[in-house]
């Protein structure tokens, strides 16, 4: 059934300027899943995002969300899309202006009329969620890290969205955060009934949490399947990459000229 | 080697030109957002508190001191032709049609308009307006518009602020220190000083200034490169291409506004 499937991106591409950096992705989200992107640092996981969020139309191709297809919607049929996603950016992107209760406050006092007593007790409970219904007056200057990635995360489910979708919520955490977020992930997606998209190069932590796996390596997916598939799978380049190689299928030196003619030796 | 120089210029002047109309493009879309500037009228409020009234300290004492300064330099030109008692009407006239608008816009530009494009800047390398746009709230309407409505309505309050804290120090140099004569001081400057000619044109003046400085702010924040370097680059760009902007638009404006008067 066509409605199981929540994100649908079919034979998208998508480029930078002249730099292709998608060239024909096929995948699918089923819904209530948890479902990792990975791949080496800018392989195009995180313009992926973008293109479901719809801040970046794709050049080829349809991204379906919800059976809607995002590159084509109007500016406010977008918006009214988007309040049923939630995004988690690499570093939170907290405003900093605001103390941590104002930041979950955010899109409530933005898209609902709810009385302020509503909106308090709302806020404190999505706080409360990832544990930090204690931190509820800090400002994001005063969080470390893995508390601020989960404040961002206390502020994506604000609204109850349909679709969370998360960029990098693993780098730059210690073991403890590490696995607190990676279980925060697991827990809400199946306490609230969502969808999660999470581009990761974290190969360990995500392992544990999801439930499909897509790799992306220049530009298109080049395997997938569940967990256990992942780390039985003898592909070299997914072999190298769950066990961290640093040469193989993608090799340790940027493209360059032969290093004997940059050294100018010989002829 | 002439064929790189001249593909280097085609390249700037285009970027030059691309740049022009991206800029014009981000003016319309704040003008066409700004409904929420004024319906949420707190908004506003909060951002003139940051834009005017942060800068009211640095406003007022310059102004007193240039009015001190003014008051100094008019006696010494006017006693040579034995008119002290026209100080008040050169005190008042200077910072009301001139100093008072572009001074307060050169400070307001470095002030508040080098702050306004940090800010912006940096909510934007960290994502924090890309993160709005995902949580279906238009950081134009939201952000960006609010800003240009505080800085529009601020600007001529503060250069207002300016003229009548410099009139007070033409007043305490002049009257006080060296003894004109009060009551010719205030009636001359009362008779010689026109509400539409000298007032309003000093009005109409700041409000431009508002909207030349804050527009160029915004808009160099909002155009930043992520980056340390890219946010420090605009904020310098904003304070002098502002700077610039005020004294070219004073130039104009005052050609077109006294041209009829001898």
């Amino acid at each position: 059934m066509q409605h199981d499937n929540l994100v649908e991106i079919e034979d998208v591409a998508f480029g930078y300027g002249a730099r292709q950096v998608l060239k024909g992705i096929n995948l699918t989200a089923k819904r209530g899943q948890v479902i990792a992107i990975m791949g080496s640092s800018g392989c195009g996981k995180t313009t992926l995002l973008r293109l479901i969020g719809g801040q970046v139309k794709p050049g080829q191709g349809t991204v379906r969300v919800a059976g809607e297809s995002v590159g084509e919607l109007d500016p406010a049929s977008l918006y009214r899309l988007r309040r049923k996603m939630g995004m988690l950016f690499q570093f939170g992107a907290l405003f900093t202006d605001m103390s941590v209760f104002d930041n979950v406050a955010f899109q409530l006092r933005e898209h609902t009329d709810l009385p302020e007593d509503a909106i308090r007790d709302l806020v404190l409970m999505k706080l409360h969620a990832v544990g930090l219904r204690g931190a509820a007056q800090l400002m994001p200057a005063e969080l470390s890290g893995g508390m601020a990635r989960r404040v961002a995360l206390a502020r994506a489910i604000a609204l109850e969205p349909m679709l969370v979708m998360y960029d990098e919520p693993f780098a730059g955490l210690d073991p403890i955060s590490l696995g607190v977020t990676g279980n925060l992930i697991r827990r809400l997606t199946d306490t609230l009934g969502l969808t999660s998209l999470v581009v990761t190069h974290d190969v360990q932590e995500s392992l544990k949490i999801v439930d499909y796996v897509y790799f992306v390596s220049e530009g298109v997916i080049v395997a997938e399947g569940s967990a256990d598939d992942i780390r039985a799978s003898d592909l070299p380049f997914v072999h190298q990459f769950v066990h961290g190689e640093a040469d193989g299928p993608v090799p340790f030196h940027y493209p360059a000229p032969s290093y004997a003619v940059d050294l100018r030796l010989g002829g | 080697m002439l064929k790189r120089s001249i593909e280097n210029l085609g390249n700037r002047t285009i970027q030059g030109v691309w740049r022009i109309g991206f800029a014009a493009r981000f003016f319309l879309a704040m003008l066409l957002h700004s409904g929420t500037a004024f319906r949420r009228f707190g908004l506003t409020v909060r951002e003139m508190y940051f834009t005017g009234v942060l800068s009211l300290i640095i406003i007022l004492v310059s102004g007193l001191f240039v009015g001190m300064v003014l008051g100094l330099q008019g006696y010494e030109t006017l006693q040579t032709y034995g008119s002290e008692e026209a100080l008040g009407v050169l005190v008042a006239l200077s910072l009301v049609r001139e100093l008072g608008p572009v001074v307060a816009a050169l400070l307001f530009a470095s002030r508040a308009g080098s702050a306004i494009t940090a800010e912006i800047g940096l909510m934007k390398a960290t994502e924090q307006l890309s993160a709005m746009e995902m949580m279906a709230v238009d950081p134009i309407a939201r952000v960006v518009a609010p800003r240009f409505w505080a800085g529009v309505i601020s600007m001529p309050l503060l250069a207002a602020l300016f003229s009548a804290m410099g009139i007070f120090g033409g007043y305490l140099v002049g009257v006080q220190l060296i003894g004109v004569d009060e009551g010719s001081f205030w009636s001359q400057m009362q008779s010689a000083v026109d509400f539409e000619q000298d007032i309003l044109n000093g009005v109409i003046k700041s409000v431009v200034f508002g909207v030349a400085i804050t527009t160029i702010a915004l808009f160099e924040g909002y155009d930043a490169p992520p980056t340390a370097e890219g946010v420090s680059g605009a904020t310098t760009r904003t304070v002098v291409t502002s700077s610039l902007a005020v004294l070219a638009l004073d130039f104009v404006l005052t050609a077109f506004m006294f041209r009829g008067i001898n």
